[in-house]
């Protein structure tokens, strides 16, 4: 795609880094946790997995659910608003007529229609509230230790005096110290010193994690604790809108705002309502002229079963659910519309590395050059590698061993070796041993070594070299100085290796809509073969942050929303603009301050499961709305009969589920219209089935479901429940 | 050949015209509609309304233009009515009083054709011609307009323009209306149908005493009274009459003309938003429920029971022997899946489950195929709906033909769909709830309040055709009526005019797999189970206590 010659990643042949005297004493997880995938995570292709709903969730929810049946709190729900009126109004008739045992049913099966769909919202945020509490023990009132007129010294030391206030008592820009034991006390950047930092507070994950002065890592985040050594932090979140708080505010539901495709879903909810209000307000005037009373019960149960109550009752609940499916995924969402947007991404941005393929190259193959023996090659190139314990070199090894059929070696085997390490100048490493000395390394490197020992480079050499280099593949030249003189065996092939299952999941992608690109600041050459191999639609080489920035711009004005990761904080810019930016939580606090979600994990291909939350959320509301309108049929079927068989006894023949009387069919209605609402709390809070799929396919599943389900369950159910109240006592 | 082969076979035959002439016909609207270039006659017109056809409206300018055009063409027609009486060439007929001019100017401005008068008796040769038939031009013409800046409102992108309601107006009637009717008046008065400026025959019948014969230009009127899908007869008995509708072959050219624009129109939709198929889909929703309306109605008169249908091989009451209960049927789904309201038989002599037909036609909202323009539009907003369902389902922010449907669309999708219901009912409930207006209906019990939930549903949704039997002629029904067919009219348009501004100042955003296609027969069959469960459910319990109470009795 861009032709930008800026070189992103050095081509020189990956070997073990200098040891670096700054490397704490912690194993460095990052990387290593990027590169297998995570345990616990459904492999591709598996459905999105249910949260947990245990039905004593129900009775524990229960003193919420009557605490919501405050008027001031019905009012946000329309739909339920009305049957929370209709129960007042119908409790009234009841009053005025104590004995009148179908009043007092119907009123008291009102009560319990609304609160059944308070509890389903009480179930919800129930378990976030679990979840928050644990988030709250972190948040203990940490003391900190402020440095008062510290500036930076000339060596870049932060010096001053210490004082220990509050950790409420904080400001942005404060300088605070944190040794090992301490808690730090808020969101910043370290800016000096490194140390190892426990964040399963917040992560969940036990092995710590290095923060260090200066790069993409030295965000800290307040509640996590200092393991080692000493750093000097600089605040950057007001205490109280810190990262933590902003995650118990997540969690429990109060910083909930309603996304935009629940509004519209509301609004077509209360415009049903209205409907259905209009055509029961006028009904006792037609009834009149049939020559027939209906009484305000009677009204009320049959607006209370027309209205959409089942979608309204568990709207909110689906919601909660969906952002607590993501938490439950250890991702949290700034905010529901980043959730939904997520369902509606129609181009994802994955970075190469640690996404698609693993962090580092392998070696896939050995080329021998003409006039070579490849056993002879392969033997060199294990034995050079034996000391290499970078996963390059280990590779080298492992193909030799699994692919060439090498008795298996070990470093320590080889008597009297003298290793010879990878240095920057070299750039090329091996042994020197029973005195053979074997090379492996950059390919101009290792041919100048050839030759400066008088040995010569076969013409083909740079031929496999480029071949290799042609197809995506990083080129190592294998050569040995022996009794024969010094020669080149051969080429060792380094290339990216895919991980497994990406490919299916990119075709996955593809048939839900959503096309992939990849993000390498490979050469265009290299990202094309690794971007065939990993069948991915598009990939951007050579990236810059200002390509990213312009490619999803380039996206978003062709109408296509995106989604990305990142973690540097050169990657914020594209972060923000992106439509579902999700930061991770490894990266910097620019890009968890830019992108509008933050993985705990710090698992770049999390983004995959993310839009299926995003999609299974939608289907969820869809799935329950089509089911809920389509309950009507039934419902009318039985109450219209009920009312009117007596004045147009023709009407009777509308009554085909054959219900013992109109009392029973009336309450049978709303016994099931209460009941189903319980029935589908677990369906509202684990969401629906969601597989991924064409367009076509999932709506003609979800309406053979939900949509002739909705027709025919009701039948069913209402039959049944009639069924049960005329075996009681003075019914029938 | 027997009744029900005949009625089969006109059914096949007029399929079959529907089909020949939809993609010309379709084409040409489209162009029509796009077209950069004025003819001379168009430009004299712009001159002399002094507007300027070029000018891009949002959505706003549009409404005005619509509103403005309309409440002009009320005042005029009103004023013609009333002054009547001292116009030359009315025959002798005096000024129509008060509320039956405002009823009458309403109903025919709002292409409802609703009549409370005897049209023959009531109205002279120049009402006829110069107000009636002007606004069988006009009002269809404003309808397909509407119907035109949603569609243009679909297939714009980040414009907030829907083109010039002018243009799109003067275009409607000159370059479509114009020349169609002109063909299907040569067609209807080569078959019989009288076309002159004569006065009153004063006729001796068989049995003794006499009748009065009226002329006119019948055959004129006739042909727009049906393209236009405005359905208000020459004749109070309007195409039952012989002098409208002399034999079985203009009985079935008449019902050609009422499906053909609205036909035709979902095809000028698919070229105008670049994918025939999303026309097709449309259309196939209109098909569905337009067979299904015509099987059961023809099903219904046929197989009614008692011993005079017996006898007569069907329900012929009410009935032309000429049409026969195959073309009788047609012409009755036709005429209420329509805004036309033009009768061939008398509704309310229809089979109980007959009748409910009939009105459950007008309730779903006429959208198969609807009147000239407002079935477009009324079929679309309803498709915006079944989009936003079906969209959740697939697990993406709704999208029909790339415009998103978020929270603005479907309130304005939400409004459109309430006002019918909320007019028909209240008025209904206050019609049989107060003292004096039951007065004016002929029967008791469920039969009586049919004709009145008949006469609201009719007027709310600009259909105009009456279920005989209620006296619609009293002040009562005429205010009530009238404002039914005024707020029925033009709130939707307001709708739908605010809902095409709001789609065409959206991005398109381009189709994955994963959207919805609105191309296929699944989402046409969703579009029929949308309309058929929005409206159907609303009016169950008045169904009930009407013509179902009726027709299981």
């Amino acid at each position: 795609m861009t032709t930008r010659t800026r070189k992103h990643e050095d081509p020189m042949p990956p070997t073990s880094p200098p040891p670096s005297s700054t490397t704490p004493p912690v194993p460095a997880p990052e990387p290593a946790r990027t590169d297998d995938p995570p345990a616990g995570r459904p492999a591709p292709g598996v459905r999105v997995g249910a949260g947990l709903f245990a039905p004593a969730q129900l009775v524990r929810s229960l003193p919420r659910a009557c605490r919501k049946l405050d008027p001031r709190v019905m009012v946000a729900t329309p739909v339920m608003c009305v049957v929370w009126v209709g129960a007042v109004l119908t409790t009234g008739c009841a009053v005025a007529e104590p004995g009148d045992w179908f009043g007092w049913t119907v009123a008291g099966w009102l009560w319990l229609t609304v609160l059944f769909a308070n509890l389903a919202e009480a179930v919800a945020e129930g378990r976030g509230k679990a979840q928050a509490d644990t988030l709250r023990r972190a948040k203990t009132d940490s003391v900190a230790r402020r440095l008062t007129g510290a500036g930076s010294g000339a060596g870049g030391g932060y010096g001053g005096v210490e004082e220990r206030v509050p950790g409420a008592g904080l400001a942005v820009g404060d300088l605070v110290v944190c040794e090992a034991g301490d808690t730090v006390p808020g969101d910043g950047d370290v800016v000096e010193g490194v140390a190892s930092v426990d964040e399963s507070a917040i992560t969940g994950e036990s092995a710590p994690v290095v923060r260090e002065s200066g790069g993409d890592r030295c965000a800290v985040t307040g509640g996590t604790r200092v393991l080692s050594d000493r750093i000097v932090v600089r605040i950057t979140a007001k205490p109280g809108e810190t990262f933590l708080d902003r995650m118990i505010g997540l969690v429990e539901g109060a910083a909930r705002q309603r996304t935009p495709n629940e509004i519209a879903l509301n609004i077509l909810l209360a415009s049903l309502t209205l409907v259905f209000l209009l055509a029961c307000v006028t009904l006792p005037a037609f009834a009149a002229h049939a020559g027939t009373d209906l009484s305000l019960v009677v009204l009320v149960a049959l607006l209370v079963c027309l209205i959409p109550t089942t979608i309204g009752a568990l709207l909110s609940a689906i919601g909660i659910a969906g952002m607590d499916r993501l938490v439950q995924r250890n991702v949290l969402a700034v905010s529901g519309r980043a959730v939904e947007a997520a369902g509606d991404v129609s181009t994802l941005l994955l970075d190469k590395t640690g996404t698609i393929t693993y962090g580092n190259r392998r070696a896939a193959a050995f080329t021998p050059v003409r006039g070579a023996d490849q056993a002879e090659l392969a033997a060199a190139a294990q034995l050079s590698s034996l000391a290499d314990g970078t996963p390059e070199g280990r590779s080298v090894v492992a193909l030799a061993e699994e692919a060439y059929g090498l008795p298996e070696r070990r470093r320590d085997e080889v008597a009297g070796a003298q290793w010879v390490a990878f240095t920057a100048r070299t750039r090329m490493s091996g042994v020197d041993v029973d005195g053979r000395k074997v090379r492996k390394g950059a390919v101009g490197s290792v041919a100048a070594w050839v030759e400066e020992r008088g040995g010569t480079v076969p013409p083909d050499t740079d031929d496999v070299a480029g071949g290799v280099a042609g197809a995506g593949g990083t080129p190592l030249l294998v050569a040995v100085e022996d009794a024969a003189g010094a020669r080149v065996l051969g080429v060792v092939q380094l290339k990216d290796v895919v991980k497994p299952g990406m490919r299916e999941r990119f075709d996955e992608l593809r048939r839900m809509g959503i096309r992939t690109v990849m993000i390498t600041g490979d050469n265009p050459r290299t990202a094309a073969a690794v971007a065939a191999d990993a069948g991915v639609d598009d990939f951007l080489a050579e990236a810059t942050p200002e390509d990213k920035l312009a490619l999803i711009r380039r996206e978003q004005e062709g109408g296509r929303l995106v989604a990305m990761t990142g973690d540097g904080t050169n990657d914020a810019p594209a972060l923000a603009q992106a439509d579902v930016g999700v930061a991770m939580n490894t990266g910097t606090s620019a890009a968890k301050e830019a992108g509008n979600m933050v993985d705990l994990d710090s698992d770049p291909t999390k983004l995959i499961e993310i839009v299926a939350i995003g999609k299974q959320l939608l289907i969820t509301r869809g799935a329950l709305t089509t089911f809920s309108l389509a309950n009507d049929v039934a419902k009318f079927f039985a109450i219209i009969p009920a009312l009117f068989a007596t004045v147009h006894p023709g009407l009777d023949r509308l009554n085909v589920m054959r219900l013992t009387s109109p009392d029973s069919a009336i309450l049978s209605a709303v016994v099931f219209n209460a009941l189903v609402i319980v029935v589908l709390v677990p369906l509202a809070l684990r969401g629906v089935r969601y597989r991924p799929a064409s367009a076509d396919r999932m709506l003609r599943r979800n309406l053979a479901v939900y949509g002739l389900g909705g027709l025919v369950v009701p039948f069913v159910g209402i039959k049944a429940v009639d069924l049960l109240l005329s075996l009681l006592p003075g019914i029938g | 050949m027997g009744p029900v082969t005949s009625g089969v076979l006109q059914l096949l035959a007029l399929v079959g015209a529907l089909a020949l002439l939809y993609v010309p016909l379709g084409d040409h609207m489209a162009r029509v509609y796009s077209a950069d270039r004025h003819l001379r006659v168009e430009r004299w017109i712009y001159r002399a309304v002094g507007a300027d056809p070029d000018a891009e409206m949002r959505w706003p300018a549009y409404l005005r233009g619509v509103l403005a055009l309309s409440a002009v063409g009320v005042l005029l027609l009103y004023a013609l009515q009333r002054a009547q009486g001292a116009l030359p060439g009315s025959s002798g007929r005096g000024s129509v009083p008060a509320p039956g001019a405002f009823n009458t100017a309403v109903s025919f401005v709002s292409n409802t054709n609703w009549q409370a008068y005897y049209g023959e008796q009531t109205m002279g040769h120049v009402v006829q011609t110069a107000g009636l038939a002007v606004q069988n031009f006009v009002s269809a013409a404003v309808g397909m307009a509407v119907a035109v800046a949603l569609v243009r409102g679909f297939a714009r992108s980040s414009t907030g323009t829907l083109g010039n309601f002018w243009a799109d107006l003067v275009r409607g009637v000159v370059r479509v209306l114009l020349p169609l009717a002109a063909v299907a008046a040569l067609v209807l008065a080569a078959c019989g149908v009288v076309q002159n400026f004569a006065g009153v025959h004063e006729v001796g019948q068989f049995t003794g005493g006499s009748q009065q014969w009226n002329g006119g230009a019948v055959a004129s009127q006739e042909a727009v009274k049906l393209l236009g899908t405005n359905g208000g007869g020459y004749f109070n008995a309007n195409s039952a009459h012989p002098f409208e509708n002399p034999t079985p072959f203009s009985n079935l050219f008449e019902v050609f003309l009422i499906l053909l624009v609205p036909v035709a129109l979902t095809r000028t939709f698919g070229v105008l938003v670049g994918s025939v198929r999303q026309g097709y889909a449309v259309l196939g929703a209109m098909a569905v429920l337009w067979c299904a309306f015509t099987a059961l109605m023809m099903w219904t008169e046929f197989a009614h029971h008692g011993p005079a249908p017996q006898a007569a091989g069907g329900a012929m009451e009410g009935k032309e022997l000429r049409f026969g209960i195959g073309g009788s049927s047609l012409f009755a789904v036709s005429t209420t899946l329509t805004s036309t309201g033009a009768v061939d038989s008398a509704h309310s002599s229809l089979t109980g489950l007959g009748g409910g037909l009939a009105l459950l036609g007008m309730m779903l909202g006429e959208v198969a195929p609807g009147g000239v323009g407002s079935g477009l539009y009324a079929m679309l907003v309803m498709a915006v709906l079944a989009v936003f369902l079906a969209g959740l389902m697939v697990g993406r922010t709704p999208e029909y033909l790339g415009k998103r449907i978020g929270p603005r669309e479907i309130k304005l999708a939400a409004l459109f769909l309430l006002v019918t219901p909320a007019l028909v009912l209240t008025f209904t409930a206050l019609s049989v709830a107060l003292p004096t207006p039951p007065r004016s209906t002929l029967n008791p019990g469920a039969h009586g309040f049919t004709e009145v939930l008949y006469a609201f549903t009719s007027a709310a949704n600009n259909n105009g055709s009456a279920f005989a039997g209620l006296n619609a002629d009293t002040d009562w029904f005429h205010t009530t009526t009238g404002l039914a067919m005024l707020l029925g009219r033009f709130l939707p348009m307001v709708f739908v005019l605010a809902l095409a501004g709001s789609l065409a100042g959206q991005r398109t955003v381009p189709a994955t797999a994963g959207t919805l296609r609105t191309g296929q027969p699944l989402f046409a069959g969703l579009l029929v189970g949308a309309v058929v469960i929005v409206s159907g459910l609303t009016y169950f319990p008045a169904l009930a206590l009407g013509p179902l109470a009726e027709g299981l009795a």
